[in-house]
């Protein structure tokens, strides 16, 4: 039986990673085609970096996914502090609008983003005011959909919490403002930092919502790759693939060494005590 | 914290969504019920009808791709849940690793592997066979979901398969069980949560998506996202039926979504994103 589990295992590893290992290594392909290697070139990486439409979309998605996650992270922080106050049906009810964009399929998502923003231009241009598609409908839509990772990621962490000691620090003489920041917050800062990272990496991922949202000039990243597919062919698109793959690979190692070594460490001091 | 005002904390959060979402959504229904001038129709939703057969097939191959994730990976979630600690977070860092890179990267390599002279019918040449034509078939688009959207059901089937004790399992073999009663009868039914969260999480994006068939699907086969698409920023332009087509979209995942929701406690609903 164990020869059977490992080699189930390899196959579907082969199956999740050769299709990358395929495009990463015709990215060194001196030729356009996409079957035949002709011999090793890093020149589709060179041409990557002199592509200013790429570097400029690559910009835009940064400042959208920092923007739109800080922005999403404040509002829900304080948002899950009233909610984790809240009872009965307002609190499912809440909840249950949280829910909705994650439950939603994307496109719809975008499509109810379009109407709305192409009803705000008419309204908006009737009172001589005028707005484009561009970094603020981007990063509206953002903020939306990153709320509810935020939320949900903060919500568990101030339910564990002893709320005993934030009444204690306000039994002491502490204004409850300064209770907050010196009690409260540090407590449930694990779960905004992990709902901050969710949502950083969500937007930076995001294409079918930033594809009905986003303006000519402000193509994301996902949008450029995604009319770079449209063109035939296109050898960029593969060094694109093999950055952004070593990238990912190097945080989840990274995220994962972090993880193990905090883990032992808990434990050492667990067999102390 | 519980004063009497700390529930108003929630206040912007609460001004942001009802802008932001709810009245979107609104919107959407709006725009499927009226005309160009605001009248009351019904025309467009009844339009929809039209297109049954592209509803049809969104669901059909959405299913297929579904149910092929739930064969695929349930055997792989059961044998890394019996894993020793390690070997399961370097498993489980590998099963999320391709999930990171964007979708439309993963999609556009198989459209590379599958195409009339890609690397899977130069391979068939060496030994004598093809060319085969696999891009622009329903089974490509399916080929796509499945690649997709696997990690999806394999992540929840995990979560949930950790949680069972591996005394039950050997209680179960004391008392007689062979391994089909020990699956049938203690593991399927206590990974149920983990199975309807997986088929959720595959079937929504596979039924909505509009790249995985415009990419690998060629023109002749369109889902109902790109039928939307073609609504919204296509040559079709037409906000109202693009409104009725997404309006029944969302009514056919609803409907999918609370036959699943039967399987689901409460209790096991916060964790559905991971």
């Amino acid at each position: 039986m164990k020869w059977l589990s490992k080699t189930y295992i390899w196959v579907i590893m082969a199956f999740l990673y050769a299709p990358i290992g395929v495009l990463i290594f015709f990215s060194f392909n001196q030729s356009k085609s996409r079957s035949n290697f002709t011999g090793f070139t890093l020149d589709w990486y060179v041409k990557l970096f002199h592509n200013d439409l790429i570097i400029q979309s690559l910009i835009n998605t940064l400042i959208v996914a920092l923007v739109s996650s800080i922005i999403a992270t404040v509002i829900g922080t304080i948002a899950a502090v009233g909610i984790n106050s809240m009872k009965n049906w307002k609190r499912s009810i809440i909840m249950n609008i949280t829910y909705l964009p994650i439950v939603n399929p994307e496109i719809v998502i975008g499509v109810s983003f379009m109407l709305l923003f192409v009803m705000a231009q008419g309204l908006l241009r009737n009172v001589g005011m005028d707005f484009e598609f561009g970094y603020m409908t981007l990063i509206l839509a953002h903020v939306t959909f990153n709320l509810p990772y935020v939320i949900l990621n903060v919500m568990p962490k101030l339910r564990q919490m002893d709320k005993y000691v934030y009444e204690a620090a306000l039994d002491l003489g502490c204004p409850p403002v300064k209770a907050f920041f010196k009690v409260v917050l540090p407590e449930i800062m694990p779960g905004i930092l992990s709902g901050f990272l969710m949502a950083f990496t969500y937007s930076l991922d995001d294409f079918v919502i930033s594809y009905f949202v986003s303006g000519a000039t402000s193509q994301t990243l996902p949008i450029t790759i995604y009319s770079m597919t449209r063109r035939k062919v296109s050898p960029e698109i593969n060094a694109i693939s093999a950055i952004i793959f070593v990238v990912v690979l190097v945080v989840l190692l990274l995220v994962n060494f972090h993880g193990a070594h905090k883990e032992k460490q808990s434990r050492r001091e667990g067999v102390r005590i | 914290m519980k004063t009497k005002y700390s529930s108003l904390f929630s206040l912007p959060y609460l001004i942001w969504s009802l802008i932001f979402i709810i009245v979107p959504m609104g919107l959407v229904v709006v725009f499927a019920f009226t005309t160009e001038g605001g009248q009351f129709t019904l025309d467009y939703v009844s339009q929809v009808g039209e297109y049954t057969n592209v509803l049809v097939r969104s669901v059909w191959l959405a299913a297929i791709a579904t149910i092929i994730c739930l064969l695929i990976g349930y055997p792989l979630a059961f044998i890394m849940s019996r894993m020793p600690g390690f070997q399961q977070r370097t498993m489980l860092m590998l099963i999320m690793l391709p999930m990171w890179m964007n979708f439309l990267l993963r999609t556009y390599a198989w459209m590379t592997i599958l195409e009339k002279n890609g690397l899977l019918n130069k391979l068939f040449g060496l030994v004598g066979l093809g060319p085969f034509d696999m891009i622009n078939t329903q089974g490509a688009v399916v080929l796509g979901m499945v690649y997709n959207y696997l990690p999806f059901m394999i992540l929840p089937l995990y979560s949930i398969m950790t949680k069972i004790d591996n005394r039950t399992i050997e209680a179960a073999q004391d008392l007689g069980a062979n391994t089909k009663n020990v699956f049938t009868r203690i593991v399927i039914p206590m990974s149920m949560p983990g199975i309807s969260t997986g088929i959720t999480m595959v079937f929504v994006p596979s039924v909505s998506t509009f790249i995985i068939s415009r990419m690998l699907g060629g023109g002749g086969n369109l889902l109902i996202g790109d039928l939307i698409d073609l609504q919204f920023l296509g040559n079709a332009y037409n906000p109202h039926l693009g409104s009725a087509i997404s309006l029944v979209l969302m009514v056919l995942i609803l409907l999918c979504m609370s036959i699943l929701n039967q399987f689901n406690s409460d209790e096991d609903r916060e964790g559905m994103l991971l």
